[in-house]
């Protein structure tokens, strides 16, 4: 049975196995390779995505349980001409390496922000759990502060 | 290497553009031979100052002018997130006299002849190919203006070219406009290269050509490739060290929904499914039969892991240590260990391949593309010329990639059905069959004389191999150096002025991979031989800042390393006591040729070793990217922060284990320092190794900080306060 939701806005409509992992789903089906696979067991968080909001690591959440959500990935947070904060701040203060982890990093901050819009160093200690291998944390921190700059000072 | 680029210099030769636009790469490169590796590899051991060692004698092969007036830098080197194609694209739009923002830079498939032979690896992409870029460039510019001048029907001394318009005698050309009216080049000698000091880029914190992607989240992994009519793949790989495939009762496995076919091959079994899932389900479904020889244990490689046992290599003699270390009193001993490291890369090994008749083409993330497109063309019974393999950019490197099998695999289950196939590991596949780090034992002997100095001084490192364990390596390399050069580097004593010193390499050949970790066995031996400085510093009752100050020798290295020590202690500081709970603690080391110091400002918090501020001086020749430079040293220190204070393989029952992030602890966001103060002192000679050289210090100077603190000398990575 076909599984709808929204992603990034659009209506989707997706007939698979409904216990295939979303990120699969995602990347494989739907053509959007922004969302990373690194572990399969949600202990990395580089398949991070938005389930209405919330933060979700979509390696370890099924299909049938995106039926009638919004799900919003990387390409969904901002493009080129339309930056989201956390992407400005992210190329602000030039944070990728490699870049593999970033998405994740950048939606697991994005949904932190709509939930504590000016985080402290001990909220982001404790809220951005993502793997960088890399180590590009240091900038990751700075990056989010300016971030939450941003988003306040837009609004 | 300006001597080699001089002795062959870029002959004066014609040929052929390919299409109206772009450049064609009609020249073929020249490969390696063994008296290349020969040459480069009794260097490397000299200096450890690897020269580049692809073709660098056409411009064209490196180049690709738009017709929009911009020009593709098709780049051997791969990016792996050490910054290259920032490096790059600045090097070549300075010669090129070009904007940034008109400088591409794209891997170079290996179809185009522009193939390294060796590796992106070992810190040396930038400074290996400082001089030819830069010559390369400025030809190719001169090229572009010669062509100019014959259509202007001027000559080219009056020509002046900016942002890549070439005006003279009244008109305007872009490079776009020239490259539209050539058919044939001429490839004159190598012009005179501009003044650095007038270079725009070059020494400019220019951000990286790849961040717009990045951020985005834009399709440039391996991962993400996708062919036209692709299937998924899915290879057993065992779960046992020393397991050898024998074969496979695949009768449950052929019958599962969306699998096309299971393919049985002389060393591996796979699947070929319509999805990833199914493919994954259908592997499970295998059963395959493995020969294991022993269940290993980590007690097991310890006993092999031990100074006295394998093969011994003096790699560095001066004066009659052993003899005073042998039979003179009051000898101070100590002892360090580190363990068995995962790359932990977030990317998984994998690879998309198309085989088809006669030729293959495949798309992955590697850090070897000839290695690779060499290993498939054997194992397909194809020449070389027959593989194309494109790289992309790495989702994560750090010697990971060096070792590309998984090529092999993806090739043959896509020849198996004749389309092309997306085949990658797992993550505890990743974890089990990693080429790790070495696990290391260390011993150091130390006498001191009546002034507090060091009268002679021996460091013994025994180690799995680096360099002799790798695929890249050739067999005859260890009858070359004798000693391995990846396990030792970082292990000679680099305190010149000692009169008698030291240093024995042990090589122990383990039962599972190991090879190249970013830096090698830099972190490690770094590690031992820094902290025993600091514990002799102390036994002579010095600062030990001031103890190694008086122990480098006077010659150009000891000055480099001694202005980057004192730089450090001045930028941190530096005092030698705890303060409000916190203590410092200090180490630095040369590696490559860059020196760089740490001083670290550590505290105990709810009884574990919290860092809170790192000051890092190096000194990385030019900075070709000040900013980049920097990312690298702050990248460097968390990962090997990540490595000192929370990183290990063990071995169980004959596997190696964790398989998962989580038990196998990194550093993570709480875990990284809240200052990290990096400062770089530049000197005027050429670009140095940056990607590594931090790595080095720092799991001393957090372990020389801890000593402070608990009057605990922890000898062993990762450090535990027990």
């Amino acid at each position: 049975m076909a599984i709808s939701f929204l992603l990034n806005g659009q209506p989707q409509s997706v007939d698979v196995d409904e216990n295939t992992p979303l990120l699969w789903v995602i990347r494989d089906v739907l053509n959007l390779k922004g969302t990373k696979f690194g572990c399969g067991k949600a202990a990395c968080g580089a398949c991070t995505i938005h389930v209405d909001g919330e933060s979700v690591r979509s390696c370890s959440f099924a299909l049938k349980y995106a039926e009638g959500k919004s799900i919003t990935t990387i390409e969904g947070l901002g493009d080129a001409d339309n930056l989201h904060p956390v992407q400005q701040a992210w190329i602000e203060e030039v944070v990728p390496q490699c870049g593999y982890c970033q998405p994740g990093f950048m939606m697991a901050t994005a949904a932190l922000l709509e939930k504590i819009p000016n985080p402290t160093d001990q909220d982001i200690d404790d809220n951005i759990v993502n793997i960088c291998r890399c180590a590009t944390y240091y900038r990751m921190r700075k990056a989010i502060h300016r971030a939450a700059a941003i988003k306040n000072t837009n609004i | 290497m300006s001597k080699n680029i001089k002795k062959k210099g870029f002959s004066r030769r014609k040929f052929l553009v390919r299409s109206a636009i772009g450049v064609g790469v009609l020249v073929g490169t020249g490969y390696f031979t063994r008296s290349i590796w020969r040459r480069t590899l009794a260097d490397y051991a000299n200096t450890v100052d690897a020269p580049y060692m692809g073709s660098t004698s056409s411009p064209p092969m490196w180049f690709e002018i738009t017709a929009n007036n911009e020009v593709i830098l098709y780049s051997p080197k791969v990016e792996m997130g050490q910054g290259t194609f920032t490096s790059l694209a600045q090097i070549a739009a300075d010669e090129l006299e070009l904007r940034i923002d008109q400088m591409k830079v794209l891997h170079a498939p290996t179809s185009s002849g522009n193939v390294d032979p060796f590796a992106t690896g070992g810190s040396t992409s930038v400074s290996g190919l400082w001089q030819p870029l830069r010559e390369l460039s400025a030809t190719m510019r001169e090229m572009l203006k010669n062509e100019a001048a014959k259509i202007i029907g001027t000559d080219v001394a009056s020509l002046s070219v900016s942002e890549g318009v070439i005006t003279g005698n009244g008109k305007s050309l872009t490079y776009g406009d020239v490259v539209k009216e050539v058919k044939e080049w001429d490839i004159p000698d190598t012009p005179p290269l501009k003044d650095i000091k007038s270079y725009k880029f070059v020494g400019k914190p220019i951000p990286r050509v790849d961040l717009e992607d990045k951020v985005l989240g834009a399709p440039i992994f391996g991962m993400d490739a996708d062919m036209p009519d692709m299937l998924y793949g899915a290879v057993a790989r065992p779960t046992q060290i020393g397991a050898k495939y024998v074969d496979a009762d695949i009768s449950a496995a052929e019958g599962m929904p969306d699998v096309v076919k299971v393919v049985k091959e002389k060393d591996f079994v796979g699947v070929v499914a319509t999805s990833r899932m199914a493919a994954e389900n259908a592997k499970r479904a295998l059963k395959v039969e493995w020969a294991v020889e022993r269940d290993w244990q980590t007690a097991d490689i310890e006993a092999l892991i031990k100074v006295g046992e394998g093969k011994p290599f003096v790699i560095q003699k001066t004066g009659k240590a052993k003899r005073i270390l042998d039979n003179e009193s009051e000898i101070i001993t100590s002892e360090f260990k580190s363990p068995i490291g995962a790359h932990a890369q977030i990317e998984p090994n994998g690879a998309v391949a198309f085989v088809e008749n006669d030729k293959a083409t495949l798309i992955l993330s590697t850090q070897v593309p000839d290695v690779t497109r060499k290993e498939v063309a054997k194992r397909l019974g194809f020449d070389a010329e027959q593989v194309n393999i494109q790289p992309t950019y790495l989702g994560g490197g750090f010697g990971r990639r060096l070792h590309t099998p998984n090529a092999v695999q993806a090739a043959l289950l896509s020849k198996a059905v004749g389309k092309p196939v997306k085949c990658f590991f797992d993550r505890k596949e990743e974890f089990q069959n990693d080429t790790f780090r070495p696990p290391t034992h260390h011993v150091l002997r130390a006498k001191l004389n009546e002034d507090g100095l060091i009268k002679a001084i021996e460091h013994n490192v025994s180690s799995g191999d680096v360099m002799f364990g790798s695929a890249i390596t050739p067999g005859f390399a260890s009858t070359l150096l004798g000693a391995d050069v990846g396990a030792w580097r970082g292990g000679m004593i680099q305190y010149g002025k000692i009169p008698n010193f030291r240093a024995i390499s042990w090589r122990v050949k383990l039962p599972f991979a190991t090879s190249f970790w970013r830096s090698l066995g830099l972190l490690a031996n770094t590690f031992a031989i820094e902290c025993f400085m600091d514990e002799l510093a102390i036994k002579a009752g010095k600062d030990p800042v001031q103890f190694r100050l008086d122990q480098i020798q006077d010659d150009k290295r000891g000055f480099r390393l001694r202005e980057v020590i004192k730089a450090a202690a001045d930028k941190a500081g530096w005092r030698d006591g705890v303060v409000d709970g916190r203590a410092m603690g200090f180490a630095a080391s040369t590696d490559a040729n860059t020196p760089c110091a740490h001083v670290v400002e550590v505290s105990i918090e709810d009884g574990a070793i919290k860092v809170h501020k790192v000051t890092c001086v190096i000194d990385p020749g030019i900075a070709v990217n000040p900013d980049q430079v920097r990312a690298q040293c702050e990248g460097s220190i968390i990962m090997g922060l990540s490595a000192t204070l929370f990183e290990k393989m063990d071995v169980k029952d004959g596997q190696l284990t964790p398989t998962i992030y989580g038990p196998y602890r990194m550093a993570m966001m709480k875990h990284a320092p809240k200052e990290i103060d990096v400062v770089i002192l530049e000197n005027d000679e050429k670009p140095g190794a940056v990607g590594e050289p931090p790595l080095g210090p720092i799991g001393a100077a957090i372990a020389n900080a801890v000593f402070r603190l608990t009057n605990k000398r922890l000898r062993e990575i990762p450090l535990e306060l027990g």
